[in-house]
């Protein structure tokens, strides 16, 4: 079925911020936050939770979940209460209300990420898309932010790439 | 019950189209509430009914990032321990409830499955790329993606 028409929402200042990096968040990773997200997910590796095993594996200390990223230094002045990052983020800004989480692409160097590192990430808007959703009646627009993370030593651990959906209230 | 830390598979015994291991997940409210202290997301939406209900969901639902690290989880098992997980992808094309109050757990198993699509050698790493999924109990695919992981080689 050919798409329908729609206007784009797509405006020269959207397509400006493509590839601008946003500021910088620092994000740590400790004993205790490397065993609180490896019990959410339901890890049983001894790995993740004692210290002499994830020594004898070769790491460092107790490594990061395939996932886990850090947790966002927190501070009420200036992060956000829900989601515990930055308050407002900046840069790109959709037009649209409604919000949906498309996706999750992480890609790892190789470089160990253990308890007891300290990452520091900043994001970029790497693209913009729209297509018509059939089922909903409405246009969406589609974004893709990379995020990269880089260690104490300077060294880039990780690049993670997130898909955002957003579109207008179905009817309005 | 899954071992702890599954034997070691090497390069050399996996061919394209190898089905890996299967994990099996059955969210509940408790688990949900338990990443959202883990990952630090708070939002409502994963574990108060009535503030799902005004955004007009059905009832709680899972977290993407949640299903992603279960993707993750499926292929850290198949690295083993002498493997490493290089990516982890995966898209959510729908929502997955969580059981709650005395509901069976059973009822909203949530299975994650790989098969593996390519291997080969750059450098000295072995690489063997997989597609990935997660499975509602109704069979229905909620969250397909693609892996990739660095094998250890007999030698």
């Amino acid at each position: 079925m050919a798409d329908q028409e729609f206007e784009s929402a797509i405006t020269d200042e959207m397509r400006a911020l493509i590839g601008v990096k946003g500021p910088e968040t620092v994000s740590e990773l400790t004993t205790t936050s490397v065993r609180m997200f490896a019990r959410s997910v339901g890890y049983v590796d001894p790995a993740f939770y004692d210290e002499d095993a994830a020594q004898a594996r070769g790491f460092r200390s107790l490594p990061a979940p395939p996932g886990y990223l850090g947790t966002p230094i927190f501070n009420p002045a200036d992060s956000d209460p829900t989601f515990g990052g930055r308050r407002g983020g900046g840069g790109f800004r959709s037009p649209y209300p409604l919000v949906l989480n498309g996706g999750t692409d992480i890609e790892y160097t190789g470089e160990q990420i253990c308890a007891g590192d300290t990452l520091t990430s900043s994001t970029a808007l790497a693209s913009l898309n729209e297509r018509w959703s059939g089922a909903l009646g409405v246009p969406m627009l589609i974004q893709v932010s990379e995020t990269t993370y880089t260690n104490q030593n300077g060294k880039v651990v990780a690049i993670s790439r997130g898909t955002g959906i957003s579109y207008p209230r179905p009817g309005d | 019950m899954s071992d702890a830390v599954p034997d070691q598979i090497y390069f050399e015994d996996i061919d394209v189209g190898d089905s890996i291991p299967e994990l099996e997940k059955s969210p509940t409210s408790q688990q949900l509430v338990q990443w959202a202290a883990g990952s630090g997301d708070f939002y409502q939406i994963h574990y108060d009914t009535s503030y799902a209900q005004d955004t007009g969901l059905d009832d709680i639902i899972v977290h993407g990032a949640l299903k992603h690290a279960f993707l993750g989880e499926l292929l850290w098992r198949f690295a083993g321990p002498e493997g490493q997980v290089k990516r982890v992808q995966c898209s959510y094309r729908g929502m997955d409830p969580a059981a709650q109050g005395r509901e069976s757990a059973q009822e909203k198993k949530f299975t994650l499955r790989g098969t593996v699509t390519r291997k080969y050698t750059e450098g000295e790493r072995n690489i063997v790329e997989l597609d990935i999924e997660g499975v509602r109990a109704d069979g229905s695919v909620s969250t397909p993606g693609q892996g990739v992981v660095v094998l250890p080689s007999r030698g």
